[in-house]
């Protein structure tokens, strides 16, 4: 469903990707992991087209991302993406963020976007909270917020960027816990993440990045089991240890 | 000092009419020219944001071009040099065949040049929201146009009450430049009083109070505003 | 209607001209240094623990911001004179006006350039054993004018701008000379044209200098 050819990525003179191959059948749960720095953000943004690349190719479904004539927009609707810093609309209530793109981009009335909001926002247990503004919520609702969000578009993929890194640790597991029962729903998932209980739960493939090269691309028993760089078993025991 | 008190001139006829008069010719520069400021600004100040470098650099250059030269040369710019550079005909209209020529020509004036600073103000307010938000408006299938008209300019007028209120007050004070071309506003006005009557305090004085008051009442609309339009639990927006 | 563009007006107009801009220019400078003064003396009244200065000092500063500056001068053009009991010129009048008009504005940067100094740092001069003025001498000012350098170049900018309106009292400044001599000669297109570059020039270069200085000292 999503491939990944050679992609190489400058930022000015800094070369962030060198050379990144990899693949996301469908259904599959694939997490990125990395020291900081490693352009595993930016890979995933490369996906979705929010990052230019400048070498290789990224297909969605088939549609060349890199292609000019791709309209982008269309395809970004399909794919769900979840932020860091949440990225809730703060000038919007809970509900009308979960609505905004459905009426905008997919051409919704009022009602059916609404109704499909109240949904998702029963899903991840937050719709006592329709009517609020994200900045009264804590970080763990609004991170469920914006994956209900980006769920509303009915994504055939969903790409998250470090979902977990921002909040406290009190709060990581609710969101976690929204995550595994996507995966276990058949969502086709990217994640980027230090979580590697969440990686050894739900992930089919874990992908080690560092210094803009994928480094490891194995199945979630290899690398666990014996991760075949240095590197990476650096990282993981450093990751684990706490 | 000596100096003959007649507060009561400034009852009479015709300096009350004159004082009344002036304040409306103020008051009618200003809020038209805040009108051109605010959405000759708003285009501006979004064209520096955009990530096309083209749009980006027509905005700095009008910023520059209307930022770097006198207020009071342009106005002479407006009225005396334009009509003569343009094509006789169109110079020949704004010579005669405009109804108030010293008029409109302040409104235009002073709204070009309001509008450098209102851009300023849009761009800082679009660029002090984190870049994330863009990003995510655009990862929701946003076009570019939508992620501005519902997202950034949205949040970024809420960020700029206060000192888009401040260019509105410079734009207030500044039409008493337009008495340098003839419009009877109300610097104008106070100066006529004096040189008619000698009262120059009581004259300017009126003036004073006239501008001080409508600053005041202007602050206190923009705290009401800032108040009323105020999201919900946020104390600041972070910065990207 | 106009036969073209006469190069050669400006050029014999240059010598007055310059006369017009020394006018400016000492008019800016002196400006620039009494609004200086007085705002930063302004700036401590306002930072002040004793209230009625501080109210004092911001009474001064609202007052001043919500006039027109045409206004001001027209006020002190007028009440100078009376005041003293005798004619003075009109520069000092003006002079004066522009002194205290711009302190208002200068105040307001300064207090906020001793304000981006965070109070930790003054507890930190403290905890050396510095005394309040060594504390404000060595630790506060020095970085609180790095903060407000750039600002005060742009204030001073407008302020080199805002002289042009001498014109309403008839000084001869820069701006004033170019409409007289464009009067004289009917020639408003090329002398106001000048006049508009000359400014333009003198501004961009003073705003980009500011530009560089913000990016310098923001680490």
């Amino acid at each position: 469903m999503i491939e990944v050819k050679n992609v190489s990525k400058w930022y000015g003179a800094f070369h962030v990707l060198k050379d990144c191959s990899t693949s996301v059948a469908k259904g599959q749960v694939v997490v990125i992991c990395g020291p900081s720095g490693s352009g595993k953000s930016t890979l995933i943004k490369c996906v979705n087209g929010l990052e230019p690349f400048q070498k290789g190719a990224i297909t969605v479904n088939d549609i060349s991302v890199g292609d000019k004539a791709t309209n982008l927009s269309q395809l970004r609707s399909r794919v769900g993406m979840v932020f860091q810093n949440f990225e809730l609309f703060p000038h919007m209530s809970v509900i009308r963020n979960i609505m905004l793109a459905q009426i905008k981009v997919l051409g919704r009335s009022e009602a059916e976007a609404e109704e499909r909001a109240m949904k998702l926002l029963t899903r991840v247990g937050l719709v006592d909270q329709a009517a609020k503004y994200p900045a009264q919520l804590s970080g763990g609702q609004q991170q469920r917020v914006a994956i209900a969000r980006a769920l509303a578009m009915d994504p055939f993929a969903m790409l998250f960027d470090e979902p977990t890194s921002a909040l406290d640790p009190e709060m990581i597991n609710e969101v976690l816990d929204v995550m595994v029962a996507l995966a276990e729903d058949g969502m086709t998932m990217m994640v980027v993440t230090h979580e590697m209980g969440f990686a050894k739960k739900v992930a089919d493939r874990i992908i080690f990045m560092d210094e803009g090269h994928i480094v490891e691309d194995a199945t979630t028993e290899e690398f666990f089991g014996t991760p075949r760089s240095e590197r990476a078993q650096m990282f993981l025991s450093k990751i684990l240890s706490h | 000092m000596n100096y003959r008190w007649d507060w009561g001139i400034l009852l009479k006829d015709p300096y009350f009419s004159w004082i009344a008069s002036g304040f409306g010719w103020t008051c009618a520069v200003a809020i038209l020219a805040w009108i051109i400021a605010l959405s000759l600004g708003s285009v501006i100040g979004v064209m520096r944001t955009l990530p096309h470098p083209v749009p980006r650099a027509i905005g700095t250059a009008y910023v520059e071009l209307f930022r770097n030269i006198p207020l009071l040369v342009q106005l002479f710019l407006w009225y005396f040099v334009v009509p003569e550079v343009l094509p006789r005909e169109a110079g020949m209209f704004l010579k005669r065949g405009l109804p108030m020529p010293e008029f409109w020509t302040a409104v235009v004036c002073l709204g070009f040049y309001t509008g450098a600073r209102v851009a300023e103000q849009v761009r800082a307010g679009i660029n002090a929201i984190r870049s994330g938000q863009r990003q995510a408006a655009l990862a929701m299938g946003l076009t570019l146009t939508q992620v501005y008209r519902y997202v950034l300019v949205p949040v970024s007028y809420r960020i700029i009450i206060p000192p888009l209120t401040s260019d509105f007050l410079g734009v207030f004070k500044n039409s008493s430049l337009a008495l340098t071309i003839g419009v009877a506003e109300l610097t104008a006005r106070s100066r006529q009083i004096e040189e008619y009557t000698f009262q120059g305090i009581e004259a300017f004085a009126t003036a004073t109070v006239l501008y001080s008051v409508v600053t005041f009442a202007v602050m206190a609309l923009m705290h009401m505003t800032e108040k009323r339009t105020r999201i919900p639990g946020l104390i600041s927006l972070e910065a990207k | 209607m106009f036969g073209g563009i006469d190069y050669g007006v400006v050029e014999r107009a240059l010598p007055l001209l310059w006369q017009g801009m020394l006018f400016t220019l000492q008019l800016t400078g002196l400006s620039i240094c009494g609004g200086v003064f007085f705002g930063t003396i302004l700036a401590l009244m306002r930072l002040s623990s004793f209230r009625s200065v501080s109210f004092f000092a911001a009474s001064y500063v609202n007052f001043f911001r919500s006039l027109p500056l045409i206004l001001v001068i027209f006020w002190f053009y007028f009440l100078v004179p009376k005041l003293l009991g005798r004619p003075i010129g009109g520069f000092y009048s003006v002079l004066i006006a522009f002194v205290m008009f711009e302190a208002a504005y200068y105040c307001e940067i300064i207090r906020a350039g001793i304000q981006s100094v965070t109070r930790t740092q003054v507890h930190a001069g403290y905890a050396l054993g510095l005394t309040y003025g060594q504390t404000m001498r060595l630790i506060i000012l020095p970085q609180a004018f790095r903060n407000m350098l750039p600002v005060l170049l742009t204030q001073s900018i407008i302020m080199f701008q805002d002289t042009s309106l001498v014109y309403v009292v008839g000084l001869k400044d820069f701006l004033t000379t170019a409409d007289l001599i464009s009067n004289r000669d009917n020639r408003p297109v090329e002398l106001f044209v000048f006049a508009a570059i000359v400014y333009f020039i003198i501004c961009l270069i003073g705003s980009n200098s500011a530009r560089r200085l913000q990016r310098k000292y923001t680490i």
